[in-house]
């Protein structure tokens, strides 16, 4: 294997392993602030004891954030080193803006898990608000970098060259708005789901637990609600790519050929030697109904385009099946909940809705994993779309083996630490005994 | 005015300064966990963790902001040392990794001893690796050899060279001791009992005696290796100015250590540490990396430079009272575990 695929490689698993802590130091902060909320509120010990619980996961999880975080922004270099001499003055400026969103972050997530009785309950409060903020900022940031590598603007090209630079103008590429939307919506999502099954998993043993049970709640208010916005941020980012990036949508359905009136595909095995999508099941006319809101739009096909201009078809299709698959079951079981929740006005915790909801905690990781897989293999060969292929952008160095197996080793033995640490942390709070006194006895709360 | 090359090269040394004096004590921190001995070795160990607990992370984000000027204002700068430091920026981040994760996990794994002593040697090895080849990466872009022009050079030449040597490796000895200088300062402030204090004080001074060392094998050595660096550093006025107030500095904290007056004997470690810095820098400037990449010709787009100046210097008004604030909350704190 050359080096080049050593390197995309080392770039795809290092992306791949931040973005998992990126997410959770994303949502988990709006968990547990919202739990230290109802405990000021409602004055139940219960929900101090869940903030805490989620202030520690925070705080693991920060901190191999971080670390991974700061091995990207020096990959950026190692590995693309073309792309940076390029691009470093037209996308500095937003990875500039995540570094002070991250150090708002360290400082408030510092005064928040230290200050319990160092600051007064507001201020508590207040440091928790930044910290959730601060942590969709990061995201909002990098988020708009990568936009611009997909839908590049704000600068001339004169030869090879940019000039005439204008870095807002680069902030607010077309694809900025609906990436960061759909970003954010996913990662709220994801992790409250996730957490969802965490504790329907306990209360399947113990249905009672008040900690699980008000926990459970939390997670399922703040997961089903996004989960349910997804598919529409869906929708906006899907006409996004159709307008600015066609032969990334072209890839993403396997469409071969230009046609009026494109069908919309679920499943298949595109083939790109035969140029055509065999297996699947084809819905008339609602992919360009989906792209442009036009029954009778034009869809461009793939053969529009140079053959060495194509993505990984196959890759990229699949990738994109699977994202969109976790987006529709994770959908339909959020309605769900809320369709039971409108009607009892009790928490849903039927024995085979909490089983439904830890079948499908672990698919909204799944659809963020698989998404990026979208829009990353799906930019190739470029880094900057129709601008900088990948193979100009990386770095002479040779023997990218190494360091790719080295990374590859780190990453694994810290996944295995993290989960061992995670799962003691959940089975601690499965024996939990809390808040008995506090909470009031029987009363089953509903904050869904 | 200055220009703005010059005002975000002065911005990067200033985040170096701020990583050095705050971060860097950190890593020396990691060092004395390695070296605790004796019947208090574990107050010593709890010491350090109590200090750098709930700061680090914070302290970590100046070599951020660092890299972040670095490839958005002098974009070619950023592609030189990426290719040409290739291995050692690698290795000093795999230490980075190991560091700040086994830090973590040392907190929030089981108590139980052997457990924690486990996370606590990596942590302490990982801290004595990473000041070493951060400072071999500062000594090998002062020294002349590092290009990224490799049409026609061998490997060797291009990758190992620039960095390989004795004199990147003493600026790397002389970076870790520093910093183990500066753990052992503030951890005599930090100290809750008399035997403790006296515990650091002992190992400041040792620590000052090897900086005293390493800074002169590092003149020595330069003189072949380092010709542009020594040359500035030896003959010009503004040098001889710097290198007395570092030796005031040094003398000073020095003496207060022996006096026990420790809050003075950090303000002066700082100090000299940070003059130590601005030295180089000076000596340095107008190179970002020498032999032939300025902060002029490796500036990016002006436009992005005006804009990074007005981002940091707003960030800097929301983010330093919020910073001091954090230091303030905690300052002379034991570490108690969060409670569960
Ligand atoms: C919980 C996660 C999740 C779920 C349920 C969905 N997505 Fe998604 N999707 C992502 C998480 C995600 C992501 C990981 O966050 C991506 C990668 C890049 C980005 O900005 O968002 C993404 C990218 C992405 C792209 C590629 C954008 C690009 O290349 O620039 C498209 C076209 C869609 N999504 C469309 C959809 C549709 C139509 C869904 C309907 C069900 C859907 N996504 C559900
Ligand atoms: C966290 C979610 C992300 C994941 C999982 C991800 C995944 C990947 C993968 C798999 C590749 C290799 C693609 C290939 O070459 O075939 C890649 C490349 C790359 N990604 Fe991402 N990516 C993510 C977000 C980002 C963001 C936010 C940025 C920048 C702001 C970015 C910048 C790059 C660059 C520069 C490359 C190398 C050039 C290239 O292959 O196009 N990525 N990423
Ligand atoms: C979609 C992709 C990404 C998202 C959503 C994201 C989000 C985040 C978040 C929320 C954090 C805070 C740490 C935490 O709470 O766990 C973080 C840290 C960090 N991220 Fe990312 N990130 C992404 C990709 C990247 C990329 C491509 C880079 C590199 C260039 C990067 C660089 C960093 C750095 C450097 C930190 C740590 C900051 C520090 O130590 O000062 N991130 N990221």
């Amino acid at each position: 294997m050359s080096d080049l695929i050593f390197a995309r490689a080392q770039m795809g698993f290092s992306l791949a392993f931040h973005i998992i802590f990126a997410v959770a130091g994303i949502a988990l902060p709006v968990m547990m602030v919202i739990a230290e909320s109802l405990w000021l509120k409602t004055g139940d010990e219960t929900y101090k004891t869940i903030t805490k619980r989620w202030a520690r996961g925070t705080a693991v999880l920060f901190a191999v954030g971080a670390v991974s975080g700061t091995v990207l922004s020096f990959e950026l270099g190692l590995l693309w080193p073309e792309f940076m001499k390029w691009s470093g003055s037209i996308i500095g400026l937003p990875f500039a803006l995540e570094g002070y969103a991250f150090f708002t972050e360290a400082i408030f997530l510092g005064i928040y898990l230290y200050g319990w009785d160092k600051v007064n309950k507001s201020m508590h409060l207040i440091s928790g608000w930044i910290v959730a903020i601060s942590g969709a900022l990061s995201a909002v940031f990098v988020v708009t970098a990568n936009a611009w590598m997909n839908s590049p603007t704000g600068f001339k090209l004169v030869g090879n060259l940019p000039t005439e630079i204008d870095p807002i103008k680069a902030m607010s590429s077309p694809a900025a708005l609906p990436q960061v939307l759909h970003m954010l919506i996913a990662a709220y999502a994801a992790i409250g789901l996730l957490a969802a099954g965490v504790h329907a998993f306990m209360l399947l043993r113990d249905r009672q637990n008040e900690f699980h049970r008000r926990a459970f709640g939390i997670c399922l208010a703040l997961g089903c609600t996004m989960a349910v916005l997804e598919p529409i941020s869906g929708d906006l980012i899907a006409q996004m790519v159709a307008n600015t990036q066609p032969v990334k949508l072209a890839a993403l359905e396997g469409q071969f050929d230009t046609m009026r009136g494109a069908p919309l595909r679920i499943g298949g095995l595109p083939d790109v030697e035969k140029a055509e999508t065999p297996f699947s099941i084809e819905i008339p006319k609602l992919l360009s109904f989906l792209a442009h809101h036009d029954f009778n739009a034009e869809i461009k096909g793939l053969k529009e385009f140079p053959r060495e201009d194509w993505p990984p078809v196959l890759w990229v299709h699949l990738n994109f099946q699977i994202m969109v698959f976790c987006g529709i079951i994770m959908g339909l079981v959020s309605m769900c909940a809320g369709a039971i929740y409108l009607k009892t006005r009790k928490l849903p915790d039927h024995p085979l809705f909490l089983k439904a909801v830890v079948a499908i905690s672990p698919l909204g990781l799944l659809a963020i994993e698989s998404g990026w897989m979208v829009t990353e293999l799906g930019r190739q060969p470029w880094v900057i779309t129709g601008i900088l292929r990948t193979s100009h952008a990386v770095t002479p160095m040779p023997g990218l083996a190494l360091p790719f197996a080295m990374f590859f080793l780190v990453y694994i033995i810290l996944a295995v630490v993290v989960v061992v640490l995670l799962i003691r942390e959940f089975s601690r709070s499965a024996d939990l005994q809390v808040g008995t006194a506090a909470a009031p006895a029987g009363e089953v709360s509903d904050h869904a | 005015m200055p220009d703005a090359p010059l005002i975000l090269a002065i911005i990067m040394m200033i985040a170096l300064n701020l990583y050095a004096i705050m971060g860097g004590a950190d890593y020396g921190g990691g060092v004395w966990d390695l070296l605790a001995v004796g019947k208090r070795a574990k107050e010593q160990r709890d010491l350090i963790a109590g200090a750098i607990g709930p700061i680090w992370e914070a302290n970590h984000v100046w070599l951020i902001l660092v890299v972040v000027i670095l490839f958005s204002a002098f974009p070619v700068a950023f592609s030189v040392v990426s290719i040409a430091l290739h291995i050692p920026l690698t290795l000093l981040l795999l230490g980075i990794i190991a560091r700040g994760t086994a830090f973590t996990f040392r907190k929030y794994d089981s108590t139980k001893d052997f457990v924690q002593r486990r996370w606590g040697r990596i942590f302490a090895v990982a801290s004595l690796i990473t000041p070493v080849l951060l400072g071999i990466v500062v000594g090998a872009i002062s020294e002349g050899s590092v290009t990224a022009d490799v049409a026609g050079k061998s490997f060797d030449q291009v990758y190992i060279k620039p960095w390989c040597n004795g004199f990147c490796f003493a600026v790397g000895g002389f970076a870790l001791v520093l910093f183990s200088f500066l753990a052992a300062v503030y951890s005599t402030v930090f100290a809750q009992t008399e035997e403790l204090k006296t515990d650091f004080q002992r190992r400041a001074l040792g620590a000052q005696g090897a900086c005293a060392c390493l800074a002169l094998l590092v003149f020595l050595l330069s003189e072949r290796s380092a010709p542009g660096l020594r040359e500035s550093l030896a003959h010009s006025s503004w040098s001889i100015l710097l290198q007395a107030a570092t030796a005031v500095c040094a003398v000073s904290s020095s003496v207060a250590l022996l006096k026990r007056k420790f809050h003075i004997a950090r303000f002066f470690a700082a100090g000299q540490v940070s003059l130590i810095l601005w030295g180089w820098g000076l000596a340095q400037y107008p190179y970002l990396i020498r032999p032939d990449t300025t902060i002029n010709n490796a500036q990016g787009a002006a436009s992005t430079q005006t804009l990074l100046i007005a981002a940091i210097a707003s960030g800097a008004i929301l983010l330093f009272p919020s910073f001091y604030f954090l230091l303030k909350v905690f300052r002379h704190q034991i570490d108690q575990p969060i409670s569960k």
